[in-house]
């Protein structure tokens, strides 16, 4: 079982149009969305909830005032500046304990609190597991470990070939969640000085993590230079491009349609994106 | 005043936005920090000169180990794992601390000190007007807040102070937006970036700080972002019309008050409405 994901440092690059034409083009998998903070996958895949699950995250501190004398030990033990006036701001709040612990009162409780949800669905795909982290929240890395052990199980349980995850942005800590022991991943990037900028940077994060990156240049015709310069870089760090998607209106188009841009098109992007799951899928047999 | 410039979705112009916005302001002190700080690129449109470099760092514990009695007190206080006692054995896994001090704190042996476990750098400078500063996460760190918390730091007072947010709704938006006298939420007109907004206006709202949209792109996709935000009462503060000259200036790496200066004084205007919008005082 091969686990590819999505990703692309930048974010708007294009992974989730990317995935979603791979859920079309491809047999046998398992799809995991490890955007938890602002997913979009669902909106092309259309899913129906099968199982949902609670995720709680770390708990947060809660002063009884009843019990409180004021003394501020609390106060002056927070690193995170999470208590203002003897309340906790929860915001801040990393959930770390101190406060409880030091309390000569016994005046201060920690508090479990819910994160999130995540999801089992059903599409016309195949299964698709994805989460939704409540707003605010920390520890999304958390909930894409346990969206991320979930699909796995399910791909055991229908011998799938693939998983195919839609990762999050940036290169912090979901990203690193998302990666970490994957078989492959693939950055989706673009022809600006910014896509550059952090391409390069997750694909720091790959190497850092050993994971193979292939590397795809959505809306290529943008730039046909910085194109050639990531092309370049690629070369020289021993990364091969396999894709080279033109920017077309077409992919907006399947967008509003809520649809892969491979069913809606015979256009050239969806025509790019059909040549690249074939480059993936011959750079994958087992 | 602090304005922050979020978005939900990634990639829909907040970094033009907030580039374009502070290279049109033409009074006062304009600073502009980047607290996007796992992929920053507002300096890659506005080329600054750095002028300084601060390590940033989270203290991690360091056990003397010839006062340690492996009594477990450090274990059991440290709530994201990263240190255990096994036998005679003190295990440190640094890149999960969160500084906290609690282990240090409660080692009844006083065992434990801290030292600095470097997670990023802040880089200070200036573009032309615009004091600017941004924060790198280091590759492989997963922590951004720490790192936003230091750029933040920076901000000064008086100055108009614009702030370059990470996308998502998750703690490190939180980490940027918060204290922000107004946040402008980039989007685009499509269902991706109005699902990505209505996230990005519940959270804005929870943190009680008033806000209105930015549409980029427009005419691409659909009207529902328009129809949503006349639902929701939220004004419609600019509208940059989807042009294929402006998405190949930004390849470039050349803001829209650079590479189409015309587009200043909508910034200015777009100023203007934000002040009429903030509380007042600020």
């Amino acid at each position: 079982m091969q686990e590819i994901v999505v990703l692309s440092g930048k974010g708007g690059t294009g992974k989730t149009v990317v995935l979603a034409s791979f859920a079309a083009l491809s047999q046998s998998k398992v799809l995991c969305d490890c955007d938890v903070d602002a997913a979009d996958l669902h909106l092309l895949l259309r899913p129906t909830v099968r199982e949902t699950h609670e995720f709680w995250g770390r708990p947060v501190a809660d002063i009884n005032l009843q019990q409180c004398s004021g003394c501020g030990l609390c106060l002056e033990v927070c690193r995170f500046g999470a208590i203002e006036d003897l309340r906790v701001n929860p915001l801040a709040c990393e959930g770390c304990g101190l406060c409880a612990r030091v309390c000569p009162l016994d005046a201060i409780s920690m508090r479990d609190r819910l994160a999130g949800h995540w999801y089992v669905s059903r599409t016309r795909y195949g299964p698709l597991v994805h989460a939704r982290l409540r707003a605010a929240q920390e520890n999304s890395g958390k909930l894409v470990m346990a969206v991320r052990k979930r699909a796995r199980e399910l791909a055991q349980e229908m011998n799938a070939r693939y998983i195919l995850s839609d990762g999050p942005p940036g290169i912090g800590c979901p990203v690193i969640s998302s990666l970490s022991g994957a078989s492959m991943a693939l950055i989706v990037t673009e022809p600006s000085l910014s896509g550059i900028h952090d391409l390069e940077r997750v694909l720091g994060v790959c190497r850092h993590f050993g994971v193979s990156p292939l590397v795809c240049v959505n809306k290529y015709d943008l730039s046909e230079e910085n194109s050639r310069r990531i092309e370049d870089h690629c070369g020289d760090v021993g990364v091969e491009v396999v894709g080279r998607i033109p920017f077309d209106p077409d992919v907006t188009r399947a967008i509003v349609q809520g649809l892969p841009v491979v069913e809606t098109s015979v256009g050239a992007a969806a025509r790019e994106i059909r040549a690249l799951w074939e480059a993936i899928a011959t750079c994958t047999v087992p | 005043m602090i304005i922050s410039v979020a978005s939900g979705k990634g990639g829909t112009g907040k970094t033009l936005v907030a580039t374009s916005l502070a290279l049109s302001l033409q009074d006062g002190t304009v600073q502009l920090l980047d607290c996007d700080v796992e992929e920053p690129d507002a300096h890659i449109l506005l080329r600054p000169r750095f002028g300084s470099r601060c390590p940033v760092a989270v203290p991690v514990p360091r056990v003397d180990e010839t006062r340690c009695t492996y009594c477990g007190s450090c274990s059991d206080a440290c709530a994201f794992n990263s240190i255990a006692v096994m036998g005679r054995t003190v295990l440190l896994l640094p890149e999960l601390c969160h500084g906290c001090g609690a282990c240090a704190y409660l080692c009844p042996e006083g065992a434990i000190t801290e030292e600095g476990r470097e997670v990023g750098v802040v880089q200070a400078g200036r573009a032309g007007r615009v004091r600017f500063v941004h924060g790198r996460l280091a590759i492989g760190e997963a922590m951004a807040g720490p790192v936003i918390r230091a750029v933040k730091a920076w901000g000064d007072p008086r100055a108009t102070v614009i702030i370059d947010a990470p996308p998502g709704t998750a703690c490190p938006v939180v980490e940027a937006v918060r204290g922000s006298d107004f946040c402008l939420l980039v989007t685009e007109p499509t269902p991706f970036g109005l699902h990505d907004l209505t996230l990005a206006v519940a959270l804005i709202r929870d943190l009680a700080i008033p806000c209105g949209v930015v549409i980029n792109r427009d005419g691409v996709g659909d009207d529902a972002v328009e129809r949503y935000c006349a639902e929701q009462s939220l004004p419609v503060l600019l509208r940059i019309p989807f042009d294929r000259r402006i998405a190949e200036l930004y390849c470039r790496g050349l803001t829209l008050a650079e590479g189409m200066p015309e587009w200043r004084a909508a910034f200015r205007e777009l100023f203007e409405k934000v002040r009429g919008l903030a509380p007042v005082g600020v």
